[in-house]
């Protein structure tokens, strides 16, 4: 069933803060076995020009999408989790995540379109530091595939 | 940002080092660990088979963030991507065995912007496949 238009620009309260921590930036690095000084000793990344240690670019998606869960779970709008594919991932960075920040993300539907009977949902997430200032835009696209014939 | 790669060293075509980034199931388990996302297509072969798979698959988050990698390990600095988007459109397939699955990256500067940034286009590919489409970042170099 094709989702309702009227959420097209529906925004979502911002998340409660997430707190960066080093260890968890070098967990995820040790885990995409990307060995950038940056990612884990804060004197490389000083070096660098950043304050302490920075995220890799693709960390703060775990957080955009546990925020964006708040579209994908609202019960009004009915989207069929089970079918759902990541379609496409976009991230526009004013500056790197980096340890130490406190991140919330304000999610806000972009679009709704039905394709093929494929529901297709846009859901961008802004991020914000503690002190309000914008760290990241994401912007996660969301592919529900139709339902099989029976 | 200290990118180390200079804005007027380089044109549209300048290639950037390719690289090949191994996935095995090990890695996977791994990766659904640093990242919290436990879906088990990226882990169960019984699960990602009876939901129309050939076998488990990587997450398309860690192909999007081994791909990068060759953007950044050629500007030595992370923080130096402006902009970063991919489309998933073909899944890694990760057998289990000792050898798993390859994601092969190239990347080369398609366009040159305002304010040092540059376009970089990836090509991204597993067993001879590509497995994401448009796949750009932008770049501010030194």
């Amino acid at each position: 069933m094709a989702l309702d238009q009227s959420f097209v620009g529906r925004s979502y309260p911002p998340t409660a803060p997430y707190e960066v921590g080093r260890e968890k930036i070098r967990e995820f690095a040790e885990a995409v076995g990307d060995a950038n000084p940056a990612y884990t000793d804060p004197e490389a990344a000083k070096a660098l020009g950043h304050p302490d240690v920075i995220a890799p670019p693709t960390f703060v998606f775990a957080i955009a999408f546990k925020a964006a869960g708040q579209v994908v779970h609202d019960p009004q709008l009915g989207l069929d989790y089970d079918r759902v594919v990541h379609g496409d991932q976009k991230f526009a960075y004013v500056r790197p995540v980096r340890a130490g920040d406190r991140l919330t993300v304000t999610s806000t539907i972009d679009a709704i379109r039905s394709m093929a009977g494929n529901d297709i949902l846009d859901v961008r997430g802004e991020v914000h530091d503690e002190a309000g200032e914008h760290v990241v835009t994401t912007w996660i696209k969301l592919v529900a595939r139709a339902a099989e014939e029976a | 940002m200290t990118a180390k790669i200079a804005y007027d060293d380089v044109e549209v075509g300048t290639e950037l080092p390719a690289q090949s980034f191994p996935v095995t199931r090990a890695t996977l388990v791994q990766y659904a660990g640093a990242s919290g996302d436990f879906n088990p297509i990226h882990w169960n072969e019984r699960f990602a088979k009876e939901v129309g798979l050939p076998d488990v698959i990587a997450h398309g988050m860690f192909t999007m963030a081994e791909a990068i990698r060759v953007v950044t390990d050629w500007t030595g600095d992370p923080g130096a991507v402006v902009e970063y988007g991919v489309r998933f459109t073909k899944p890694v397939v990760v057998p289990d065995d000792d050898k798993g699955a390859v994601i092969e990256v190239t990347g080369k500067v398609a366009a040159k912007l305002d304010d040092r940034k540059v376009r970089v286009d990836l090509t991204v590919t597993s067993a001879g496949q590509k497995v994401l489409g448009m796949s750009r970042a932008v770049v501010r170099l030194a």
